[in-house]
């Protein structure tokens, strides 16, 4: 009676709020009597802090408050540790979480020290101006590569070394593969990231009910009920007193689920302490050093091959900047570890980090999380051996792909959701030839480079691999209600950043119980609608919040069918949905519409029999036992102007693993924007920071976001390798997209500067840089004897 | 306090009289003392231009400007788009935005489409390349840009169609 919305190109139901104005945004919220803060920020990366003088302020115009650390007596404590270590053994790790305003020392410039509440934002940073903080500045931990040496200053005083984590990770033998191989080869590779940058930035607005005896706290949060539960209990209230609405955000990729920023601890502290409803918008300034970063890596890793270029172990040792606090846990550093293996059949494998405290602002996962640093020391590696093993670079993948029969497989380390790191399913090969014929690698590498090369041209060709572990635990729920109106409500937990769930989510109910997408109405990211769950991370909302959707969905048919087949006295086989009624097969005289056929579930009079419970409503909830893996081949052709070296991408090809797809055009989207900041890292965003460990660019007129000129239009196709595991048989897709664009931009730019033996080892790159890069490598050439 | 200076401003066909400080910036004028809210601030130094609006008719961006500054002159926001968020009583430039699936967050989208209307009486028929310079004033981080250009394609052709 219906098409089926699962799978359909379906416009979204979120979009007319959005494109007319009307949408709710974290600095929309306007309340009656409402204050607003701005913070006193360090502007040393790293000082002993004398005291605040706050006594000027209070009399300046329009201030109500100020407060420092000390003023917030009990309630100052560091942040949780969100995500502990994985069981792993030996592994070491020290426990420094961020605090709500800087005590005793300052860690990193743009570390929060006191709060300004005023009647306006102007009045506030105003007075701003009139506080002081005495700051002793000492040397600061900002290069990556010297902060474990003897000597070096030290983040935390309490340690004895600037020594964050440090992990072991093994599979096989590599000494073994070592030993046994035709060649080793080694490298040593940088990769860099940067500031996610979303276009809102951070807010909270927090408001103290004293009548309703509840706190409303708005908050651009990508995991609402993890802030509510964390909140009420800091703040002495039960977790029913706290509501946390995450509305409309602008934006998240991966720093908005932080927990918790010194800013949503204050704010809601505030507001109840002074009656008033606070809010606290950051600037854009501030979003680059107040909101957590993703940074380097420095990665010595050497692959073990066979002379046809089959690879036999990879040994890799890696230092990870991690900022001045880790309250992210090891989540970053075990995602390198873990996704360095990629689609590969890597029998031994020795992995090693230690994660660095510096004097610069927290890394926490960004779209991708550290599977970009990982994915490029495998491709390079790859890249490396088939150059001197004289194969095909897209051979070499081809060896050493896993095949389908070696599905679920079991690489025996440990994940970031501490479960063993095993693929669900995959095939990769087909995906690989789809993308090396679709971009023409052979009639480019035979015929078409030569002949642009001859015109004048440097021109360039990338293939590469990658996985992205995705739709981890632990679990969401969701709740599906058929109202009387005969439209449908879905309540989940999780946070909606522009994933286009309101429509994504409404398509898997809506084929259950056979309405229109539009009829359906989702909330997500209000604790009041629904308050279990965890968050929109690691590419897990349309595999987890879906699958428990799903699943309620299934329960509400089941209920509808059971009610119907009770009042129409047939069985329930004999029934079908669609239209928005349910109705006897073939037989449309027999339609109840579904509103009508909820009133009934809810009746007046009549009790409820025991067991039973009223309305057509169900909770459901889904934890995966493991993630599912996706996959993907990006390929890429690039001319590079030889006097400028700034790049024009001619061609770019995705094609993609990501399961059943649910919204094609949604997840196009989502593929399109995780290139787009791919090419960002890849070749124009990079933080600079002077040896003081201040940040050089910290403004969109320096820290150079890609635009349309920048990012070329983008050819995607699929592979639908169902997820075993649940049963939409989704994977994630959300961060897949940036993950292998810095390796894809190594190789692509290796072959145009194939003349001088160009080797990329580091990531980000810049026209200036390339140009650095491409003098060195002639200048070898020209210096190694005939 | 600062004084305060009276300006009277059109916005969105409506006469607007307020006294406002001499520093106040037109986006936070738009914002916070109209409630238009639709127009939003990504960077407020100029670049991001999430704050486009129409101030007699040629895209600026508010967060370069105070609201002194248009004191007499007619403003334009995203909300004199389309008098209601339905699908079929958006503008023909929103309804392509949606149909192309060219915003995704929808943060920076009401900035483009202000950025995208006076192009677009400009140059009915634009090329790509015509296209992408104009939405390069623009930052978006979520859609990498492909959907907006088509977006903008299927607009032009709507609004051919439409125009008189």
């Amino acid at each position: 009676m219906t098409t089926r919305a699962f799978g359909a190109r379906v416009l979204r139901n979120e979009d007319p709020r959005l494109l007319a104005g009307q949408a709710l945004f974290v600095d929309d919220v306007a309340l009656p009597g409402m204050l607003h803060a701005a913070f006193l920020r360090s502007d040393y990366a790293h000082g002993r802090l004398n005291g605040v003088d706050l006594g000027a302020v209070r009399e300046r115009p329009g201030v109500v408050a100020v407060y420092a650390a000390e003023d917030l007596g009990d309630y100052w404590r560091p942040g949780p540790l969100l995500v502990p270590p994985p069981p792993i053994a030996r592994a070491v790790f020290h426990e420094r979480t961020q605090v709500p305003l800087a005590r005793g020392k300052v860690r990193h410039v743009g570390e929060p020290i006191a709060v300004v509440v005023a009647e306006s934002r102007y009045l506030a940073e105003d007075a701003l101006a009139y506080l002081y903080a005495d700051v002793e500045p000492l040397p600061a931990v900002v290069d990556l590569a010297g902060a474990l040496a003897a000597g070096a200053p030290r983040v935390h005083d309490d340690l004895e070394s600037n020594l964050a984590a440090h992990v072991i990770q093994e599979k096989g033998d590599w000494e073994a593969a070592r030993a046994a191989a035709d060649r080793v080869i080694e490298r040593e590779y940088l990769y860099d990231r940067g500031v996610a940058a979303a276009i809102e930035n951070r807010g909270v607005v927090a408001n103290w009910d004293a009548r309703g005896d509840e706190l409303t706290i708005w908050d651009t949060t990508q995991a609402p009920v993890v802030i509510r539960n964390g909140l009420a209990a800091m703040l002495g209230l039960s977790e029913s007193q706290v509501r946390v609405i995450a509305p409309f955000i602008g934006g998240g990729f991966g720093p908005k689920i932080m927990m918790f920023y010194p800013e949503e601890v204050v704010i809601p502290w505030i507001a109840m302490r002074l009656g008033r409803p606070v809010k606290w918008i950051e600037d854009r300034r501030e979003n680059f050093f107040a909101t957590s970063h993703e940074r380097g890596q420095i990665h010595r890793a050497k692959i073990a091959v066979t002379r046809e270029g089959k690879v036999l172990g990879v040994w890799d040792r890696f230092l990870h900047d991690t900022g001045a606090y880790a309250p992210y846990g090891l989540t970053v550093p075990i995602n390198s570890q873990c996704t360095l293996l990629g689609p590969y059949d890597v029998p031994n494998y020795y992995s090693e980090f230690e994660a660095v405290f510096t004097n610069k602002p927290i890394v926490t996962p960004y779209r991708g999380a550290g599977r970009q640093h990982g994915v490029f020391v495998m491709e390079r590696l790859l890249d490396a051996a088939a150059r001197e093993l004289g194969v095909d670079r897209v051979e070499i993948r081809r060896r050493n792909y896993l095949t389908p029969d070696q599905f679920p497989h079991d690489h025996e380390i440990i994940y970031q959701d501490f479960a063993p790191l095993t693929y669900d399913s995959g095939d990769y090969l087909p995906a690989l030839e789809k993308a090396v014929e679709r971009i023409g690698y052979h009639q480019f590498i035979n015929e078409e480079k030569s002949r642009l090369e001859a015109a004048g041209k440097k021109v360039g060709l990338g293939v590469v691999s990658y996985v992205e572990g995705t739709g981890i635990g632990p679990y969401e729920g969701a709740r599906v209600t058929v109202e009387a109106s005969g439209k449908v409500s879905v309540a989940t937990g999780v946070g909606t950043q522009g994933q286009g769930h309101f429509t994504s989510f409404a398509q898997v109910v809506a084929d259950q119980l056979g309405v229109a997408v539009t009829d359906v109405r989702v909330t997500t990211g209000d604790t009041r609608e629904f308050h279990w769950g965890c968050g929109t991370f690691a590419s897990r909302g349309a595999v987890v919040a879906g699958n428990a959707i799903h699943a309620a969905g299934v329960a509400v048919r089941r209920k509808v069918l059971k009610l119907a087949s009770e009042i129409l006295e047939v069985a329930e086989d004999d029934l079908e949905l669609g239209g928005g009624k349910v109705q006897v097969k073939g037989a449309p005289q027999s339609a109840i519409p579904l509103g009508e056929l909820a009133a009934r579930a809810n009746p007046l009079r009549g009790a409820v029999e025991p067991g039973t419970e009223p309305g057509l409503e169900s909770t459901q909830y889904f934890g995966p036992k493991a993630g599912s893996t996706a996959s993907g081949v990006h390929a890429m052709i690039v001319e590079v102007d030889p006097e400028t070296l700034t790049l024009e991408i001619k061609r770019y090809v995705v094609v993609h693993d990501c399961g059943r797809v649910i919204n094609p055009m949604i997840l196009d989207g989502q593929i399109q924007g995780g290139v787009a900041q791919g090419i960002g890292n890849a070749f124009y965003e990079q933080l600079h920071w002077s040896e003081d460990g201040q940040l050089m660019n910290a403004s969109f007129m320096d820290y150079l976001l890609p635009t349309a000129t920048d990012v070329p239009a983008i050819e995607s196709d699929h592979v639908e390798t169902p997820a075993p595991w649940n049963e939409l048989g989704v994977k994630g897709a959300g961060e897949a997209g940036a993950i292998p664009v810095g390796a894809l931009f190594a190789q692509a730019l290796d072959d145009a500067f194939a003349d001088v033996g160009l080797e990329i080892r580091e990531i980000p790159l810049s026209p200036n840089r390339l140009f650095e890069l491409v003098e060195e490598a002639r200048a070898a050439i020209s210096s190694e004897p005939p | 306090m600062t004084t305060r200076l009276p300006i009277t401003v059109t916005v969105n066909g409506e006469a607007r009289e307020r006294a406002v400080e001499p520093r106040l910036l037109l986006s936070d004028f738009l914002r916070h003392e109209l409630g238009l809210t639709g127009t939003h601030v990504g960077c407020e130094h100029g670049v991001c231009g999430a704050c486009t609006v129409h101030v007699d008719g040629r895209a600026v961006r508010s967060c370069l400007l105070f609201a002194v500054q248009v004191h007499g002159r007619e403003v334009a926001t995203v909300e004199s788009l389309a008098a209601e968020a339905r699908p079929e009583t958006l503008h023909p430039l929103q309804q392509a935005f949606r149909e192309a699936h060219a915003l995704q967050c929808g943060f920076c989208t009401p900035g483009f489409l202000m950025s995208l209307l006076p192009f677009l009486e400009e140059n009915p028929d634009p090329s790509e390349r015509e296209i992408r310079e104009a939405l390069s004033g623009n930052l978006c981080r979520c859609t990498g840009y492909q959907n907006i250009v088509a977006a903008v394609r299927l607009a032009a052709v709507k609004l051919r169609e439409t125009a008189p």
